[in-house]
């Protein structure tokens, strides 16, 4: 078990694939910076793969102040065991106090299995982290800057807060999209830690025989606005208004799960809990109920429309503009209206 | 022919996706007796791909859950789809565990079972959410781990080779066995019960379950351990074993700013579009 380090860094772990960051390491990054600056440490990103090392100036400029870089031809796939294996090693070596990991397929693979291996905590899909004190209610010792993991459960229908006091180092995952990426400043520089860390053949048990990415097409995290359906919109063929309405004022086509489960579209446009969060400017769920589920990823929003035959489905309580109708109606008539808007 | 023993991690959850206001106590914590109990879904995608090593290359399969007497429930279930053997892991001094506390006990228990060359989890629970216990149960066995099965190709020599989602894409691994494998819900589709299954295994109950122990029948008797059978130790386990500790708990509030409700018409719609336009939420 490793000590408790008030001085120990924040760190994150810094995913590639193919040798590209994706985008939450680098939204990790500005969270990282900002917690480190409150407890007064530095940040750090531990950076395993193969040949990735032009990846650092990126991290640097993100706020990061050193890369542990750990180049393995070994690492170029990523499994769980070596992966886990370099990080428990470098938590080890350094104490970090907070480790902080995306919540994607890789990161909630071998994030538990690191946990796991130095008996530290892990908490899931974190959707907000600060540093606050607490009071133990039974002993009233007080703890002094710890982490507050702040994370949904229960399918969404509850908001928890926890903490590690005790066993350190904190550990979470935060799911993509959740934190904002923060401007690059490309004159930030930082220093490249070079560790050698030696793979035992026993770690290399799981080899990758073929590989198949799809390329992501959909862009629903960077839209301005997002146009969703959902079950109510009844079948595949009249999910054509849907992207419709989106092509008219180019926006991303976005879904519920139902709409997802019912074949009206495909799992990548999901938006909520188990999908994409999203903030746009703009919001527009139509025929979609508004579960807790689905609301936990477009809550924050900066203004909502909701169509909806029900004028007591939920999602009117969270919206800004509410039309009680039938979406067969309406959206043909809001297409028309856009299309045909005047210009400022 | 080589066979392949297979145990499987069930766990009995409160079905979340039926949550409203009557369920929720006025501290934001959940009434678990208001919801209805479920077999957690990914977990039969488990026991369905146990099944289908069991069909296709031979073996057992044994399923273990650890919760209360009540989740005894999952485990017949599993007997009624085709599980040869089944454990209830139930103890007071594991409540309050959280995954590592969890992962740990769940590792004794396969320990104790032994013999084994899969272990099977689903990827994910509806309650806790987490998917953490599968990975971390890997590592307390100092096994490879798989994560999202989509498909079992192929298993032979000591290896599987399994077809597994990796989110933008699927990655085809080999592993060596043996290998603790997590199964999401594209993965198959679990089969049915099947009634001779259930005649044969319905009246079967833990000793906990029941008034009185000593009157149930051996042939009735379904298997269950406490933490000191499965030789735990009991500093890693419950509240004393768990580094995360919930520190408040609030059920969702919803923000409701002004609402505008907007007429149902054409020119309500038109009226809409113009203020956002004049808002510069069409840009
Ligand atoms: C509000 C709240 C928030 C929580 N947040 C965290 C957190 O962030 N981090 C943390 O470490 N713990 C957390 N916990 C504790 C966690 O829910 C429990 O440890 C739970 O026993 C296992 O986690 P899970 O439900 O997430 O299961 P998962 O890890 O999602 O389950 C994956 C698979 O493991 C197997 N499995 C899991 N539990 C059992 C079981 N009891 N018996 C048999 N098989 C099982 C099943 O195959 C299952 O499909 C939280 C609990 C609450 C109430
Ligand atoms: C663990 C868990 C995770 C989940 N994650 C997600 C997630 O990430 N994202 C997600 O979206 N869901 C998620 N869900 C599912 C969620 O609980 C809901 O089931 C889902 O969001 C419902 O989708 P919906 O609103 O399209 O369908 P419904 O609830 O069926 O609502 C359809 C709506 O359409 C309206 N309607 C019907 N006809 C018309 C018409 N002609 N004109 C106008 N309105 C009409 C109806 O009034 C109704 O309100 C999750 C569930 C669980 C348990």
């Amino acid at each position: 078990m490793t000590k408790k380090n008030p001085q120990g860094e924040v760190w994150i772990f810094a995913e590639q694939q193919d040798g590209k960051l994706n985008d939450v390491a680098l939204e990790l990054c500005g969270k990282a910076r900002a917690l480190a600056d409150v407890l007064g440490v530095k940040v750090g990103a531990v950076l395993p793969g193969y040949q990735v090392a032009g990846l650092a100036p990126t991290l640097f400029a993100h706020g990061v102040d050193r890369v542990y870089l750990v180049d393995d031809p070994n690492l170029r796939y990523f499994t769980s065991s070596p992966y886990a294996f370099v990080m428990e090693t470098l938590i080890d070596k350094y104490a970090p106090q907070i480790v902080l990991y995306g919540a994607t397929p890789l990161g909630r693979d071998f994030g538990p299995r690191v946990a796991s291996a130095i008996r530290a905590g892990l908490t899931a899909d974190c959707v907000e982290l600060e540093i606050g004190d607490v009071v133990d209610a039974k002993t009233k010792e007080e703890y002094k800057n710890l982490l507050y993991q702040i994370r949904p459960a229960f399918g969404g229908n509850i908001v928890a807060t926890i903490v590690n006091p005790e066993r350190w180092p904190q550990m979470a995952t935060v799911r993509e999209g959740v934190f904002p990426k923060q401007e690059p400043d490309a004159t930030r520089g930082g220093e490249i830690v070079e560790e050698k860390i030696a793979l035992d053949p026993s770690l290399l048990c799981v080899e990758v025989l073929e590989r198949m990415v799809q390329e992501r097409t959909v862009d629903l995290k960077g839209a301005r606005i997002v146009v969703s359906g959902g079950a109510g919109v009844g079948s595949k063929e009249n999910f054509q208004l849907i992207r419709d309405l989106a092509d008219a004022l180019g926006g991303a086509v976005g879904a519920s799960r139902a709409a997802v489960n019912c074949g009206y579209i495909g799992a990548e446009h999901m938006v909520g809990q188990t999908g994409v969060t999203v903030r746009p400017a703009l919001y527009i769920a139509i025929g979609i109920s508004g579960a807790i589920q689905h609301i936990a990823g477009m809550q924050d929003s900066a203004k909502i429309i909701a169509i909806n035959s029900d004028p007591k489905a939920p999602i009117f309580s969270i919206a800004r503009y509410g039309i009680v109708g039938d979406l067969n109606q309406i959206v043909p008539w809001l297409i028309k209206a856009v299309r045909e808007r005047p210009t400022e | 022919m080589a066979s392949y023993n297979s145990i499987v991690l069930v766990k009995q959850v409160p079905d979340t996706s039926r949550i409203s206001g009557d369920a929720m106590n006025s501290d934001g914590t959940i009434k678990r007796s208001a919801l209805p109990a479920i077999f957690n879904p990914e977990d039969l995608c488990a026991l369905e791909a146990a099944l289908e090593v069991k069909d296709r290359f031979g073996g057992t399969v044994t399923v273990v859950s650890m919760g209360p007497p009540k989740a005894a429930d999952v485990l017949r279930e599993c007997l009624y789809r085709g599980a040869d053997r089944a454990i209830l892991v139930t103890d007071r001094a594991a409540a309050g565990s959280d995954t590592l506390a969890t992962s740990y006990i769940l590792s004794q228990a396969v320990k104790t079972v032994g013999n084994f060359d899969f272990v099977f989890c689903g990827r994910q629970a509806i309650d806790g959410d987490t998917a953490q216990t599968g990975p971390q149960c890997a590592e307390k066995l100092g096994i490879p781990q798989v994560a999202y099965l989509l498909e079992i190709i192929d298993v032979k020599d000591g290896k599987a080779t399994l077809k597994r989602s990796i989110g933008d894409g699927w990655e085809i691994v080999r592993t060596t066995l043996p290998a603790l494998v997590t199964v999401v819900r594209d993965a198959n589709e679990p089969r049915p019960c099947s009634s001779i299954r259930v005649m044969r295994n319905k009246h079967k109950r833990v000793p906990a379950e029941v008034q009185d122990p000593a009157a149930l029948a051996p042939e009735d008797r379904l298997e269950q351990w406490s933490l000191a059978d499965i030789d735990a130790d009991l500093d890693r386990c419950g509240f004393a074993g768990s580094p995360t500790k919930v520190h408040k708990v609030t059920s969702i509030v919803l923000k409701t700013e002004g609402h505008t409700s907007i007429e149902a018409t054409e020119e309500g719609v038109r009226a809409l579009v113009a203020e956002l336009v004049k808002d510069r939420a069409l840009a």
